[in-house]
């Protein structure tokens, strides 16, 4: 069957990582993007613009200039830090901004912005009757905010969301770039050390594929549940 | 005094980063991107149409096979197409000694057809939705006047179905310059690779970085005002006529 | 950002006055692996070469435990910068760019670079005639790209990498006409390849020295003159006893 010259477990590993960094940045960039969406809708000047510039910078430009200027930049803003920590009050300290954090950083920053624009459109599509239904009925807006507004807000987020989380899956694979060792550059390594890149790249596209194709599944099903009550669409 | 003196000199040394050399290193990277950018979206454009129609046929036997070319190039990340493409072509046997090496061995034509190939799959499935939403009715008024299936296509549906894909496209534009981005990765003097190059120089993140997100940036606003204005001449029938 | 960067710095200036050098029972080597025969693994995994085996008889000279850190050639200084080891040691060439932000020991040996090609290659010379329209290959950030950049970035195609893999991956696979390394790495990943012959063309290039520097040293951070100074003499002494010599035959004379 498939040789891959001892690289396997190095291999699994790297998919392991790969995983990791999406969905943690996954979380990372909801976050991000609910504060972005209740940002834009506020009704403050200041946070509305610190947003609108926020979502219109990121997403202007590329995301693998974005990681190296943060990954790379990023460090040395870290050294003056802890530079001054260390001459000023003798802390030995250091903080190595390693490829991981750097990449679930990153690559939720650049997601939020999307996330935002999504649960922006979401939020506003939500019925507002229902949200007067439900203060009628007392609720405070913490409760009507988890029980009516998030519910409903999310069958309009989810095939925004969806998409997104395609998007971002495959963006990691660009942390292999600034020497993390996800599953493309484990591959990528491999193919040049043993001359045979198909070997390699082939099977790493197929688990993308695989993934991607699970998520699918996954948010479909999702999608069924926040449909729950608005019969057949 | 000794304070102001360093900051004048941490001032006057970043103009040493900005030299006619680093510049020029920057105008060659934006040609580089341009010109990449531009014929694969070119290509792609003129691929996406017939397989866009070959993905609505009826016979399973078309529209299998580009659907799962559609899912593949959409499915995994470029920079993985990239690799497999600019490493594997060096592998297929007796490629040095053919005639398409003098080609396939600049970094340029494998990122090329990479890149053509991915927009190609991403502009075909807009295209294949934007002709799935014509309306029966326009379809139906085209055969009660005696158009053939293939007049119909090229008067009615595809004309209306561009139109509608605009604005995905536009972000399909955005998307692949961005994307673009990582053909520095295959020794490729884009802009980034230009800022990769000053960078590694200088020792110079911001300077190096920003200077190219800036360039990104203009270039995203061009093309998502030029699409404004095509959308506002090409869909202007599709307005409200007392625009409120 | 770089105004607001450049503002605390002064701040920082300002603030630190002079800053206290520490004493070291243990000192951490940045590396950047592989570069052969300077630092690499055996298959085995171990950490080996010159400058392993030289800096590990250093610290046992001084009488320091010592330990390598990995790191991309990329973020090599910054790593030293922000404390993440004390020192590199991993063939860096000491120059006036670098000693703005580094401290260097005195240098441990020099080695030329020299352009490689493939042996049927019609060229004998590196002249700015011969090298017109071909693709030279460099590590990104090295002297040598510096060098090329400089010298023949109007006549020729360069392509930078960012590790000497990819550059001979690329040599192999006929993408690049001709390279410019260190000698001993070109030697050990090229003309010892068994893949291809491979020859050193025109002579080995020590000059001009803003470009080629004083050969390799070990970087310090400008605090650490006490360490450095340590450093210089062990080397001193090593050079004396007989094993500098003996490392040097294990990986340049066999």
């Amino acid at each position: 069957m498939l040789d891959l010259h001892g690289y396997g477990p190095r291999l699994l590993e790297g998919a392991g990582v790969t995983i990791q960094l999406a969905v943690l940045s996954l979380a990372l960039a909801v976050l991000l993007g609910l504060l972005t969406a209740s940002a834009k809708m506020s009704r403050n000047w200041l946070l509305h613009r610190t947003a609108t510039l926020y979502t219109t910078l990121i997403r202007g430009v590329p995301d693998l200039v974005l990681m190296m200027l943060l990954f790379f930049g990023g460090q040395i803003g870290l050294n003056m830090i802890t530079d001054m920590l260390y001459d000023r009050f003798g802390v030995d300290w250091y903080i190595d901004l390693n490829a991981f954090v750097a990449g679930v950083i990153t690559i939720g920053f650049i997601f939020g912005a999307y996330m935002g624009e999504t649960f922006r459109g979401a939020f506003m599509a939500v019925d507002h009757g229902q949200i007067e239904a439900a203060k009628a009925y007392g609720m405070g807006s913490w409760l009507v905010f988890r029980r009516i507004r998030f519910p409903l807000m999310m069958r309009h987020a989810l095939p925004g969301l969806s998409n997104n989380w395609m998007v971002l899956l495959k963006t990691t694979a660009l942390v292999s770039v600034i020497g993390l060792s996800d599953m493309v550059r484990v591959a990528a390594e491999a193919s040049r050390a043993t001359h045979e890149p198909f070997t390699f790249l082939v099977p790493v596209a197929i688990i993308y594929l695989l993934i991607a194709s699970v998520s699918e599944w996954l948010f479909a099903r999702l999608q069924k549940r926040y449909n729950i009550g608005f019969g057949e669409r | 005094m000794e304070p102001l003196n360093q900051w004048l000199a941490a001032l006057l040394e970043g103009n040493v980063i900005f030299t006619p050399q680093t510049l020029g290193y920057y105008w060659t990277g934006l040609v580089t991107t341009a010109q990449l950018v531009f014929l694969s979206l070119l290509v792609g454009l003129v691929l996406a149409v017939p397989l866009a129609i070959l993905r609505g046929s009826k016979h399973r036997w078309i529209k299998l096979p580009v659907y799962f070319y559609t899912y593949v190039f959409r499915g995994t990340p470029l920079l993985v197409q990239l690799y497999i493409i600019y490493y594997g072509v060096v592998f297929v046997d007796g490629i040095q000694q053919s005639m398409f090496w003098p080609i396939l061995k600049e970094a340029f034509y494998p990122a090329l057809i990479a890149f053509t190939l991915n927009t190609a799959a991403y502009t075909t499935e807009i295209f294949h939705g934007a002709i799935k939403a014509t309306s029966r009715g326009e379809i139906e008024a085209a055969r009660a006047y005696g158009m053939s299936q293939g007049l119909t296509m090229r008067r009615i549906i595809l004309p209306s179905a561009f139109r509608r894909a605009l604005p995905a496209y536009g972000n399909e534009v955005i998307f692949m310059l961005h994307a673009s981005a990582i053909a520095s990765v295959v020794t490729l003097m884009d802009i980034t690779g230009a800022a990769r190059f000053v960078y590694a120089r200088y020792y110079a993140p911001f300077e190096a970085f920003i200077f190219a997100a800036l360039i990104y940036l203009c270039l995203t606003f061009m093309i998502l005002y030029f699409f404004r204005y095509l959308e506002k001449r090409l869909l202007a029938h599709l307005k409200p006529l007392n625009g409120t | 950002m770089k105004k607001l960067l450049t503002v605390s710095l002064l701040g920082l200036a300002m603030a630190a006055g002079n800053a206290q050098a520490r004493d070291y029972d243990h000192v951490r080597f940045g590396v950047d692996v592989p570069y052969e025969p300077m630092e690499y693994r055996t298959p085995e995994g171990e950490l080996t070469g010159f400058d392993i085996e030289l800096g590990n008889a250093l610290c046992e000279e001084i009488g320091v435990t010592c330990e390598w850190i990995e790191q991309e050639w990329d973020g090599i200084i910054p790593g030293l910068l922000s404390r993440k080891y004390d020192a590199i040691m991993s063939s860096m060439t000491i120059n006036d760019e670098r000693r703005a932000t580094v401290l260097f020991s005195d240098p441990y040996i020099t080695p030329p670079s020299a352009w490689f090609a493939p042996e049927e290659a019609d060229i004998d010379e590196p002249s700015t005639e011969n090298l017109d329209g071909l693709t030279i290959g460099v590590q990104r950030g090295t002297l040598q790209d510096n060098y090329v950049t400089d010298h023949y970035g109007d006549v020729a195609d360069i392509s930078r990498y960012s590790t000497a893999d990819d550059m001979v991956l690329d040599m192999e696979a006929e993408r690049l006409d001709i390279v410019f390394l260190d000698f001993p790495v070109g030697k050990s990943t090229l003309l010892d390849s068994e893949e291809r012959e491979y020859k050193v063309v025109g002579e080995m290039i020590t000059e001009p020295k803003e470009y080629f520097g004083d050969g390799f040293g070990i970087a310090f951070r400008p605090r650490d003159e006490a360490l450095a100074e340590r450093f210089n003499e062990a080397l001193a002494t090593l050079k004396e006893n007989g094993t500098y010599d003996e490392i040097y035959q294990r990986y340049f004379e066999k």
